[in-house]
């Protein structure tokens, strides 16, 4: 059984990695179109960061999805807390049309959003990109948070009050550590959504601030750039280390 | 006279229109354990919330101390509460869980650090102090949530169906426990609970209460031999009850009555009047069977329809032979016939031990 075993994962791991594998190893090759491997390098590095639109793409892309995380993570995560903790005229509508917002498709978020930034007069840019990216990360946060709510014992606040914690010492002692898992989870799923939107960033942006996929987006219509190869790696070296952090986070808590 | 504690008077509360408790009644004086006890709904956890401030009364006071507490916020009350899921804080060792009360109210370190201890030694928590609530069995956790509300010294413990989650014999172990605790730190306590034998074992007073009113107050005795209604007498304990009327009322205090045909003169003072329909109330250990009639008590025939041996005692069923009514029967072996035995369908005659009964009025 046991050869049998290891061939069927490693067969598993290779249809999921094998194309991030292709891309990482490009971004090594000297062999610029990436057919053949011809030798190590590091020279795509180097292009990569000579290549300041892509660059100045990729701040901003990275400041988007830093800022509207976080946004996105503090709003719904007193939203959750709200509709879990008080009982509220329009709280079921709240929770309908937070679902709502996650299941339509972006493209037409997209176009609602433009809409309205045009009507309002929201010059597109950095602000329209983190309004429009707060709106669809929200859903996420609250489901997530709200999830770990309904997973606690109600007593839990009661027991804090019992004892006689204060409402912000409930909160700080209680509600944030118990949340911390949830916290970090929708922040990086948030991050991560915002930073690889294609469809509502391309409505909502404008011609003076280009963000990262939709560079990308535009750089591989004439065949994919040895320097893309180079960014997408460090992206990937980014994210395994985001995840090694995560993991070790909330392993801490458990214990 | 001892003073009250804790002073409740005329409280009401109500949700949605349907009224909970009704005008509430009840005085708890120093160091005294009171149990509530009723069937699920009965208005007993929800006034057990109105005391720990988790809600707000209609109307009526509670007083703790001469100070009115009635909207007072839970935080600020000296009531301590140990919740029927415990409630522990998961992210919390037990040391941290149960110094929490004492962090929050900001506590000279040395002092938390010696209560804290102290509590650990009481409730044998010592080895478990660094481990986490998910670590630890039901009855542990149970001993974490005690220490967690006893060690802010309260004026007054609730304990909300404590130990519900716990099996039957480790509950009646904690039973022990908790009642040595209580009793080592002379804490009032008002305990919540539907299991009788939990309210009796443990009390020193019973709230018998019905659909949010009172219905019994006494000591454990009181409450299981002077049953006020048949509520009371039904709730607490087997009954048997047997329809009869009164006969005649003698001045001396003395009524006879007609029990299924059969007149008997018994002391009793009841508020009757000849012809009045009355309960006759026995519980299943005040029935004696066949040789152990005493003489001048009246025989009713019948025959055991079931027999369950139940190590120290023998139950029976017996039905009679006229009237249609099934009686419980319990005897306790001793030492003049440890081995005595009923075979089902044998002709049997049942009574009582004279004063033992119980006279209740008609209520319908």
């Amino acid at each position: 059984m046991k050869p049998f075993r290891i061939i069927y994962l490693a067969i598993v791991f290779l249809y999921l990695y094998i194309p991030l594998a292709v891309m990482v190893a490009n971004s090594f090759n000297v062999n610029k179109y990436g057919m053949r491997w011809d030798g190590f390098t590091l020279q795509w590095f180097s292009a990569m960061l000579q290549n300041h639109s892509l660059m100045e793409a990729t701040r901003n892309s990275l400041l988007v999805a830093i800022s509207s995380a976080t946004v996105a993570t503090v709003l719904g995560g007193l939203g959750a807390t709200c509709i879990y903790l008080y009982r509220f005229r329009g709280r079921k509508v709240m929770q309908v049309t937070l679902l709502t917002i996650m299941m339509i498709p972006d493209i037409i978020l997209a176009i609602g959003l433009l809409v309205l930034f045009v009507i309002t007069g929201v010059s597109l840019g950095f602000w329209s990109l983190l309004l429009a990216h707060v709106t669809f990360c929200l859903p996420f946060v609250t489901v997530t948070v709200l999830a770990r709510l309904q997973g606690f014992d109600p007593n839990l606040i009661d027991a804090a009050k019992d004892l006689g914690a204060s409402e912000s010492q409930t909160t700080r002692h209680i509600v944030i550590p118990l949340l911390k898992p949830a916290l970090l989870a929708s922040w990086l799923l948030s991050f991560t959504l915002s930073l690889d939107d294609v469809i509502v960033s391309s409505f909502v942006t404008g011609p003076s601030f280009d963000v990262l996929p939709l560079k990308l987006f535009s750089m591989v219509k004439v065949g994919v750039k040895p320097e893309v190869n180079a960014l997408s790696t460090l992206f990937v070296g980014i994210s395994v280390v985001l995840i090694l952090i995560c993991h070790y986070l909330t392993k801490e808590n458990k214990r | 006279m001892k003073k009250g504690v804790l002073t409740i008077t005329d409280l009401s509360k109500s949700f949605d229109g349907l009224s909970v408790v009704k005008n509430f009644n009840l005085v708890i004086s120093q160091g005294e354990f009171v149990t509530l006890l009723g069937p699920s709904g009965c208005g007993k956890t929800t006034l057990l919330r109105l005391i720990a401030g988790f809600d707000k009364p209609d109307s009526g006071t509670i007083m703790l101390d001469d100070k009115d507490i009635g909207c007072t916020p839970p935080e600020k009350r000296q009531v301590n509460t140990v919740f029927q899921s415990y409630a522990l804080f998961p992210h919390m060792t037990v040391f941290d869980n149960i110094a929490f009360g004492l962090k929050i109210t900001k506590t000279k370190k040395s002092e938390l650090l010696s209560r804290v201890q102290n509590v650990l030694k009481q409730t044998q928590l010592e080895s478990l102090a660094h481990r986490f609530p998910s670590q630890l069995s039901g009855g542990q956790q149970q001993r974490v949530a005690m220490a967690r509300a006893v060690v802010n010294r309260p004026r007054v413990l609730l304990l909300d169906e404590p130990l519900s989650a716990l099996d039957a014999r480790l509950r009646q172990e904690m039973q022990i426990e908790l009642k040595k605790l209580q009793r080592n730190l002379n804490i009032t306590t008002i305990l919540v609970t539907h299991e009788q034998d939990e309210a009796l074992s443990l009390s020193d007073r019973i709230v018998v209460m019905n659909q949010g009113a009172i219905a019994q107050i006494g000591t454990p005795r009181e409450i299981y031999e002077e049953p006020k209604n048949l509520y009371v007498a039904r709730f607490i304990g087997e009954i048997n009850q047997l329809p009869a009327r009164v006969e005649e009322v003698n001045n001396s205090g003395n009524l006879t009555i007609n029990v299924l045909g059969k007149n008997i003169t018994i002391a009793k003072e009841i508020d009757c009047a000849k012809g009045d329909r009355v309960h006759l109330l026995l519980r299943p250990e005040d029935l004696r069977i066949s040789g152990d009639i005493d003489e001048a008590m009246p025989r009713f025939s019948g025959s055991i329809i079931d027999r369950r041996y139940r190590g120290a005692t023998l139950d029976t069923t017996i039905r009679l032979d006229t009237h249609d009514i099934t009686l419980q029967a319990c005897e306790f072996f001793d030492e003049d016939d440890p081995d005595f035995d009923y075979s089902i369908g044998e002709k049997v005659e049942v009574s009582w031990v004279p004063g033992w009964e119980v006279l209740l009025k008609d209520e319908t």
